[in-house]
């Protein structure tokens, strides 16, 4: 299938330089980068890491206990990283061709990472197939914030991004991930991904794409395999006409006391969007939660809600709650009656209707969620 | 202030309203009394402009302008407030915002909520799981925030304990500048002669009128004004016969 989709782009780009200060970008990329919540001066960042292409442009780490490495590096020096690399998603196929490019992100034992992680996914090439393969291990007690801002270049129109990630989140330790995609209106995107979540630990999954794509496809999974382990996912997608969405996310609860909560806001200006869920409880005492709520802002598109949920023992907890329309005409006029024109009462109510208050979120995290919702064309 | 000049109104194809003329001036207070389906919140609406309620004849005159074709917020911003029976809850957006939009004065978000005892509720979505009494409370720090010339209030005591009552009965004498003011020398003529925010009240049960001094009183049956007058002789009177006596007054 992966074969398939590469035919018709460009599979290796010309090679790029390593870039030491990336604020020497053009200031049309760097606002980009912005917009994907990645900030090339690094200020309030533990590290940093840019691929453009499939070149790897930029990679450092700036606190002691957070390693930020090329994959390709990071597998030469850890003979242990290869059990890693590879064991949640399996390799379909061998020797792609390509150099192994991706980034490698870990946090020791106990260190709690007083700043995020930002790492970058850019394609500046028209018409550019990009792979990688990323790996995150926050080993045990430690914690971590990672932004990935996954973005085309201001010029670019057509592209590929494949991404695979698997990510450990080991005893007690805490991964927020925080993905926001911005990408070329006719570019193909195919992320996959993998998290295996131990005892005590929590995974909070951040995804939004809030402008135009060509295709996106993905359904990462999280297993929460150790005991009290949680797992939240929050999903943000505008599509605007033109784009066609088919995401989900989905949650095995296998030890007891597990926890999920999937919160997914969707809204179409004429795209097509399926949002998926699936909570499975496989063990008793399991509880998950998953909403699904579309907002239809155009005559045309579709948004297609499929919430599932399996129960596979007797005591576990499992709900959801889907909702799919368009914009209350009730609400329209209430605002209305405060004083707002009709236009900004129902902008006031698509903003609200995205803004999903991610629990445990860092200020700074939400400040460039925020900007990122308030830069994004709603087409009204 | 208002006035309504043979009002006749539509939902749909079904006429709701017929030939309804009224007029409030600066500084007074109205009550409206009818039973259920009898039209007041139809006519409350109307005059507030909601768009599934259709003029299919007459006109509305407000500050001696006819804002007939007007939409609602443009109403809004010449100074009318409403408070809703049953508000809307909008995801997302907190109360706090919502006070925002709505304010005209300097007072912050903060000064409003805590005359009303709001003041933990200012974070929450609006109207998300407010209880009867709290909603109507969220209401009127709206409609505070707003401080209209023409207050209109579609029963704002349905579903209030007695406790909010006392609340609720003072923030509307505050909005219709009716609270009892320390003398201070002036006669109470002059007083009154200063007030200019009037109001219009839907109230089913006259409850109401405990809290809120009324001026005028109107009964709405089967969408006609049957009759006007001293709203708590209008009251007594129903409460003796109920409004079976009315439809001789409409015929």
């Amino acid at each position: 299938m992966v074969k398939s989709i590469k035919e018709g782009f460009l599979q290796e780009g010309k090679k790029h330089a390593y870039i030491e200060d990336l604020t020497t970008l053009p200031p049309v990329e760097k606002e980009r980068l912005l917009h994907t919540g990645v900030d090339v001066r690094g200020h309030s960042r533990a590290g940093t890491f840019m691929q453009l292409d499939n070149s790897v442009v930029h990679c450092r780490s700036v606190q002691e206990g957070v390693e930020v490495l090329k994959i390709g590096e990071a597998l030469e020096k850890y003979a242990w990283a290869g059990d890693y690399f590879g064991g949640l998603i399996p390799f379909e196929e061998e020797g792609l061709g390509q150099p192994l490019s991706g980034y490698f992100i870990r946090v020791l034992p106990g260190i709690n990472a007083r700043y995020p992680v930002q790492a970058s996914l850019y394609i500046g090439h028209e018409g550019l197939a990009q792979e990688v393969h990323n790996l995150v291990i926050i080993e045990e007690g430690a914690s971590l914030d990672i932004i990935t801002g996954c973005a085309t270049g201001a010029f670019v129109k057509r592209g590929l991004h494949i991404g695979i990630t698997e990510a450990y989140v080991k005893k007690g330790a805490k991964l927020s991930f925080t993905m926001i995609h911005n990408w070329g209106e006719e570019v193909v995107v195919r992320p996959r991904g993998a998290t295996l979540v131990e005892a005590g630990a929590v995974f909070s999954s951040n995804f939004f794409c809030l402008s135009g794509v060509k295709s996106l496809l993905m359904y990462p999974t999280t297993r929460l395999a150790g005991e009290g382990a949680v797992g939240r996912y929050n999903t943000i997608l505008v599509a605007p006409p033109g784009t066609e969405m088919d995401v989900g996310s989905r949650v095995q609860l296998s030890a007891p006391g597990t926890k999920a909560e999937l919160i997914a806001r969707t809204i179409t200006t004429g795209g097509d969007i399926i949002n998926r869920g699936h909570i499975a409880g496989e063990v008793p005492g399991a509880r998950g939660h998953l909403e699904c709520r579309g907002l239809m802002l155009s005559e045309r598109g579709r948004i297609y809600a499929i919430p599932e949920l399996e129960a596979l023992v007797a005591n576990v907890e499992l709900s959801h709650e889907a909702a799919v329309g368009k914009v209350a005409q009730e609400e329209i006029e209430y605002l209305m009656a405060r004083g707002l024109s009709e236009e900004e009462a129902t902008s006031t109510i698509v903003r609200g209707f995205l803004n999903v208050n991610i629990e445990g979120l860092p200020d700074m995290l939400q400040q460039e969620i925020d900007r990122a919702i308030a830069a994004c064309q709603l087409g009204m | 202030m208002l006035r309504l000049e043979n009002l006749s109104v539509a939902i749909g194809d079904r006429t709701v309203l017929e030939d309804i003329n009224m007029e409030i001036g600066p500084g007074e207070t109205h009550v409206l009394f009818g039973p259920n389906g009898s039209g007041k919140s139809t006519l409350l609406g109307t005059i507030m402009g909601f768009p599934r309620f259709r003029i299919i004849q007459g006109r509305i005159l407000f500050k001696d302008e006819d804002i007939t074709a007007l939409p609602v917020n443009e109403r809004a911003v010449r100074g009318m407030g409403i408070a809703f029976q049953r508000p809307p809850t909008i995801r997302g957006v907190l109360l706090r915002n919502i006070i925002e939009i709505a304010a005209r004065d300097g007072l912050t978000p903060e000064e409003l909520a805590a005359g009303l005892d709001l003041t933990a509720f200012l974070d929450r979505e609006v109207n998300h799981g407010f209880s009867g009494g709290e909603l109507k409370r969220s209401e009127l720090v709206q409609l505070l925030a707003q401080n209209p010339d023409l207050v209109l209030l579609d029963e704002p005591e349905s579903g209030v304990d007695l406790e909010n009552m006392a609340l609720i009965g003072q923030a509307i004498n505050h909005l219709l500048e009716k609270e009892v003011v320390r003398w201070n020398g002036r006669p109470l003529k002059e007083i009154r002669r200063g007030r200019t925010k009037c109001g219009l009240v839907i109230t089913h049960t006259g409850y109401i009128l405990n809290y809120v001094e009324a001026d005028v009183g109107h009964v709405l049956y089967k969408g006609r004004l049957s009759c006007s007058g001293n709203p708590r002789e209008l009251f007594g009177c129903i409460k003796r016969v109920g409004y079976r006596e009315c439809v001789h007054c409409v015929l």
